[in-house]
């Protein structure tokens, strides 16, 4: 458990996303079995246990502690398993506590009614970092800045298998991972799992380079689709079974019952998931309200019902069918529509067109009158790759919005940029006042953003701790791809994607754009 | 209730009109140490200990106040009917607690104080009172100080583990710059260890008062390649701002009692937090509280409401002073 806490501890505070692979892959490589798999299925947050919840913890806590000097605490603190493991007021000096394996292995066959018993007595006997530890795993919520992806990443890095290989069985694999580390460190093989019950990685696009590609690519070798401004998911659908899967294959089917009770058939699904009735899809606004919920809410199921707009078939029944080309899968697809008849599910229809001056004129019109985020373009030939290959997929993305913001207040940067004020944030005239639109974060080169942290520091008005106001008078032309309505900012207004397009140094403050400007971006919801 | 005639809550003693540690300028004022939250310039005369009035020379300059009169440690000093006498704190070099006592009645104010080990400052001594007005910077049950040489440890284990990166150690001017780089001596420690500027002046101070603190340089002028694996010490403002740019991959440290809080750590961009503290933690806070057998306390400087309450569950007369000036300063006031 020691060096479990160790590890926890050096994750969650390195700044460096590669020193961060690094004490995983180190880690990894020095653990034995189970305990390094167990290790991955908390980083992973694929471990729940049945009894031990953070509302356990905190009676457990109360029996020894003052409630009135715990809440004080955890005001004070603002993180319930940290306020637990520095509050426990019994220090039993240090001893060994049990491997991970053998912790978990506790806190899942231990009676309930033993479960406060057996966790003071752990509290006791750690050391303050594994205190926090064994806090941590307990009540589930690491807040390391850690994702599942990272840890991925490390292993991918620690055997040299690619990234995408370990995703494509991830989905298949049980807790603690001994298959996995047993292929991946050699001489196993890879592990066999049921290919079409599982999330696969999906298939990526490139952005278009209107210059280069255009003039070297063929119209008739390419089928067109809208882009549309939702997430991409993948459907699952078995026998009697349907999950989905975010793009990076996390299950978020609790969150949208209202897809997987809906669904019926059996294939592997590629889509874009939006909400709306009778198939109009609303806006991304929307559906974030949803993302942000584990599990869906009654009022937001009748409100914002979901869909998914699917363009692509991965498995035909039980059938791989990633190596056929697109014509053919599409062509699957639609046949497979016919026969499955769904409430819940869409086909994105194909765009007719003549040449690619014909659909510029078509990205135009669709991102004008429909706000679409642009057309996608898929050579008819191509075979259903995971990752982001290169001149198969490419996203031609309608021309960004831009409007000339203020800079208000600037923010020191994480990493290799925090002794840089990086993050900014801008806005507009609403009369006489100057009200926030939007935050940006990169956008400029290096020698720019040494530039503006000058800037910034002779122009500061006042400080709040990270935080500096600055003079109103820098103006950034701030790129995005939409403005929608918003009640949570004050201006009414919430930018998608901005970024900072240029520095106008030669821009004075009053030229700026106005919220009267704003209206006419705001794609109606 | 033991008689706060003596002093009010403003820490005035009006029997002979002087304030302690105040923060606007007064004609007459005690002050317990150097820290610019209880030391400020501009008094018209001011009653310290004879470390404390050379920090405040060092620091703002020979004439910062009207008159100093030094009074050593454990030395009576009677005014009229009013009796002053210093008793060490244990928190930074010269740092006393005061012991005011009128009509048999005993008050005493700690300032700031510690009550473990540390070399460069003169050991705190109890002083049973009736009246103890005391600090609360870690006046939170969450607040349990581990012992400085476990954190040591800690730091030194990273200097050998990554020789290549330079250790960049976030630590207050006055007090903590030098109790740490005593505690890397104490610990074997005896490679140069180099300064900010800002640091310069106060280590040079506490060798001449008797403070050994071995081999230090200036940071700045060296070259880049020369700081790999050093030990470099800074104001915490400095470690995450431009100045921090000139050091190899640095890993960034903070030696304070905040350090405690990983979220907070983390929020601060400190790679290794080093929970070294100058204060007392809430297990000391209430000890001290106990053994001074002080019927009425006064809580100030940092998370009253928490120790107020507890002292209150004790059979105890306790509030929180609400001096103006002695802002709650979340972790970012010096320490």
């Amino acid at each position: 458990m020691k060096r479990f806490a160790q590890l926890l501890e050096l994750l969650a505070l390195t700044p460096s996303r590669n020193r961060k692979i690094e004490a995983l892959t180190q880690y990894f490589r020095e653990t034995p079995d189970p305990d390094r798999g167990f290790a991955l299925a908390v980083l992973t947050g694929a471990l729940t246990f049945r009894n031990v919840k953070p509302a356990l913890l905190k009676d457990i806590v109360l029996r020894e502690v003052d409630p009135v000097l715990f809440a004080m605490s955890y005001d004070y603190v603002g993180d319930l398993g940290e306020t637990i493991a520095l509050i426990w007021p019994h220090h039993g000096g240090e001893g060994e506590l049990p491997s991970l394996t053998d912790l978990i292995e506790l806190f899942n066959t231990t009676a309930k009614s033993e479960l406060p018993k057996l966790i003071a007595a752990l509290l006791t006997r750690a050391g303050i970092n594994e205190r926090w530890a064994v806090v941590k795993l307990a009540t589930g919520a690491l807040r390391i800045g850690v994702s599942a992806r990272l840890a991925k990443t490390a292993l991918a890095e620690m055997s040299g298998v690619p990234l995408q290989e370990i995703e494509e069985v991830w989905h298949g694999l049980q807790v603690p991972y001994t298959e996995l580390f047993a292929w991946l460190s050699g001489p196993a093989e890879r592990p066999d799992i049921d290919h079409a019950a599982r999330f696969h990685p999906l298939m990526l696009s490139n952005p278009i380079d209107e210059d280069k590609d255009l003039s070297r690519l063929k119209p008739e070798d390419f089928s067109a689709e809208w882009k549309w401004d939702g997430i991409r998911v993948q459907l699952v659908l078995g026998p009697g079974t349907a999950s989905l899967f975010s793009r990076t294959g996390d299950d978020i089917a609790a969150a949208f019952p209202d897809i997987v009770e809906n669904a019926s058939g059996q294939a592997v699904l590629d889509g874009e998931l939006l909400v709306g009735h009778d198939f109009e899809a609303g806006s991304f606004n929307d559906l974030q309200q949803r993302l942000n919920k584990k599990v869906a809410s009654a009022k937001h199921l009748k409100e914002s019902p979901a869909f998914i707009r699917v363009y692509d078939m991965l498995f035909d029944g039980r059938e791989d069918v990633r190596a056929l080309p697109w014509t053919e899968r599409r062509g699957r697809l639609e046949q497979w529509l016919a026969a499955n008849p769904q409430t819940r599910i869409d086909l994105s229809p194909v765009l007719p067109f003549t040449d690619w001056e014909d659909l510029a004129q078509q990205r135009r019109e669709g991102a004008d009158h429909h706000g679409h985020e642009g057309v996608m373009l898929k050579l008819k030939s191509s075979p259903y790759l995971p990752g982001r290959p290169k001149g198969y997929w490419f996203k031609w993305k309608r021309d960004p919005n831009v409007v000339d913001a203020i800079l208000m207040y600037a923010q020191r940067g994480h990493g290799k940029r925090s002794s840089f004020y990086s993050d900014y944030t801008f806005g507009v005239w609403k009369g006489n006042e100057i009200v926030p639109i939007g935050k940006a974060y990169f956008g400029f080169t290096d020698e720019e953003l040494k530039q503006l942290d000058k800037w910034i520091r002779t122009n500061t008005l006042q400080s709040f701790g990270p935080v500096r106001e600055v003079r109103k008078e820098l103006v950034f032309e701030v790129a995005f791809d939409s403005a929608q309505e918003s009640t949570r900012h004050k201006s009414g207004v919430a930018l998608r994607f901005p970024r900072i397009n240029r520095i106008r140094w030669d821009k004075p403050a009053s030229e700026a754009a106005t919220l009267e400007d704003m209206a006419i971006f705001i794609v109606a919801s | 209730m033991a008689s706060p005639q003596i002093l009010d809550r403003n820490l005035h003693l009006k029997a002979i009109d002087a304030f302690v540690d105040p923060s606007t300028p007064k004609a007459r004022a005690i002050i317990t140490h150097g820290h610019a939250d209880h030391a400020r310039s501009g008094h018209g005369a001011v009653l310290a200990t004879p470390d404390t009035i050379a920090i405040m020379k060092v620091r703002y300059g020979e004439d910062c106040a009207g008159e100093f009169q030094a009074l050593p440690f454990g030395e009576p000093l009677a005014i009229d009917d009013v009796r002053i006498t210093f008793y060490p704190a244990g928190h930074i070099l010269g740092s006393a607690q005061v012991l005011i006592e009128q009509d048999g009645q005993r008050v005493v104010v700690t300032g700031d104080y510690k009550r473990g080990s540390d070399r460069t400052a003169q050991p705190y001594e109890l002083v049973p009172c009736d009246l103890l007005v005391t600090e609360a910077t870690f006046g939170l049950p969450v607040f349990q100080h581990p012992s400085p040489q476990i954190e040591i440890g800690r730091l030194l284990n990273s200097v050998r583990k990554n020789p290549e990166r330079s250790h960049l150690i976030g630590c207050y001017a006055l007090g903590k710059a030098q109790r740490v780089i005593a505690l890397l001596r104490d610990a074997g420690y005896d490679a140069p260890i180099y300064l900010h500027g800002a640091m310069i002046r106060l280590c040079a101070l506490y060798e001449e008062l008797g403070v050994s603190l071995g081999d230090l340089r200036p940071a700045t002028g060296v070259a880049k390649g020369e700081l790999a694996g050093a030990v470099v010490i800074a104001p915490p403002s400095a470690i995450r701002d431009r100045w921090s740019r000139r050091f190899p991959d640095p890993v960034t440290c903070q030696a304070s009692g905040w350090m405690s809080v990983k979220q907070r750590a983390r929020q601060a961009l400190v790679e290794l937090p080093l929970v070294i503290s100058d204060h007392c933690d809430w297990g000391e806070l209430r000890q001290t509280i106990q053994e001074t057998e002080a019927q009425t306390v006064w809580v100030t400087h940092g998370r009253e409401d928490a120790l107020v309450y507890w002292c209150r569950q004790q059979g105890l007369e306790a509030e929180p002073l609400n001096i103006q000036g002695f802002e709650d300063d979340g972790g970012e006031g010096e320490e």
